[in-house]
């Protein structure tokens, strides 16, 4: 059994637990958004002294940084106990376009190149800062990210949540087949 | 204690979006080039399921833990901010492969400099509470 759990898991696994995760928040009086908890440290940071956005009782959202807590812990956990270090299987064609890039797939999750600590180059660091804010600005502009609008918002068919994910997609097709030729 | 059942709730997020790859930047490029169902069949699921549920817990007038009525608000009726945010928000997703979940997943899951991006988004929240009135919404 934990040899099983240790393999990478099929992409169904994921999507019925953000789906039950969601239908249990619900149920506990609260709606699936992770961005919020930007918003709710910026607060607790004493934003809301300058800046009347962060001006909100952040008790309310303990309860999502409670969350936040938890994915942490998640991630901790399944890179001790439950990994076998099996290398990800990326498809060849993805590799082949990111090895156009000048980027090396190693099997990680993540490019050592980019985000290892000891790749930490000003351009890296400049990279990392960048795309952050623009997640960070985006998701207040649009009231929501992946999991308020693309998984909350559509199951409630909204169609607000519906422009906001084909923002989404613009946005990640423009960076991904525009941008980032330009930038490696 | 009452928090603990939202911490539970995270570590199951952390691990099923850590174990099923929907943390890696490189699936996120992946997704964005169209050469792999991996990420669409994640979202996809999530999104048939929960709108299954939600249908449900509507059809069938279900209450919450404390027997109220669940009502799900509906997103204000605009559609400049959700193209222009979402483009904007699109644009770090692909640069990072991180939505602000995962950023957190992985940070735990060792990949620290994360927290540089964490950095970036704090501030790109920030900015925003900033600007926000002379923003076309």
């Amino acid at each position: 059994m934990i040899d099983l759990l240790k393999q990478p898991w099929p992409w169904y696994t994921s999507g019925i637990a953000i789906a039950g995760i969601m239908v249990m928040l619900l149920y506990f009086g609260k709606s699936f958004g992770f961005s919020s908890n930007l918003r709710t440290i910026c607060s607790i940071a004493g934003a809301g002294k300058r800046v009347s956005f962060f001006d909100f009782d952040w008790c309310t959202q303990k309860w999502n940084l409670l969350f936040l807590i938890g994915s942490i812990i998640g991630g901790v956990l399944s890179s001790t106990l439950l990994s076998n270090g099996a290398p990800l299987k990326l498809s060849a064609a993805t590799i082949q376009d990111l090895s156009g890039l000048g980027i090396h797939f190693d099997g990680q999750l993540n490019p050592e190149q980019l985000f290892s600590i000891h790749a930490l180059s000003l351009k890296n660091i400049v990279l990392m800062l960048t795309g952050g804010l623009l997640v960070g600005f985006g998701s207040r502009y649009a009231g929501g990210c992946t999991s308020g609008h693309a998984i909350s918002g559509l199951s409630n068919l909204q169609l607000p949540s519906l422009v906001a994910v084909i923002g989404f997609f613009l946005g990640g097709l423009i960076m991904t087949h525009l941008l980032l030729p330009l930038i490696f | 204690m009452k928090g603990l059942k939202f911490i539970l709730a995270g570590i199951v997020f952390g691990i099923t979006m850590a174990k099923s790859e929907a943390i890696s930047w490189y699936r996120i490029q992946e997704m964005f080039r169209f050469q792999s169902f991996h990420m669409y069949g994640i979202i996809g699921t999530a999104v048939v399921l929960g709108t299954i549920s939600v249908y449900l817990i509507k059809r069938f007038n279900i209450k919450d833990f404390q027997g109220n009525a669940i009502v799900i608000p509906d997103k204000d009726k605009s559609w400049t901010k959700y193209i222009l945010g979402g483009l904007i928000f699109g644009l770090g997703w692909a640069l990072t492969g991180a939505c602000p979940g995962p950023m957190f997943v992985n940070i735990g899951y060792g990949f620290v400099t994360m927290i540089i991006v964490v950095i970036g988004a704090l501030g790109g929240t920030y900015l925003y509470g900033l600007v926000k009135n002379r923003l076309p919404h």
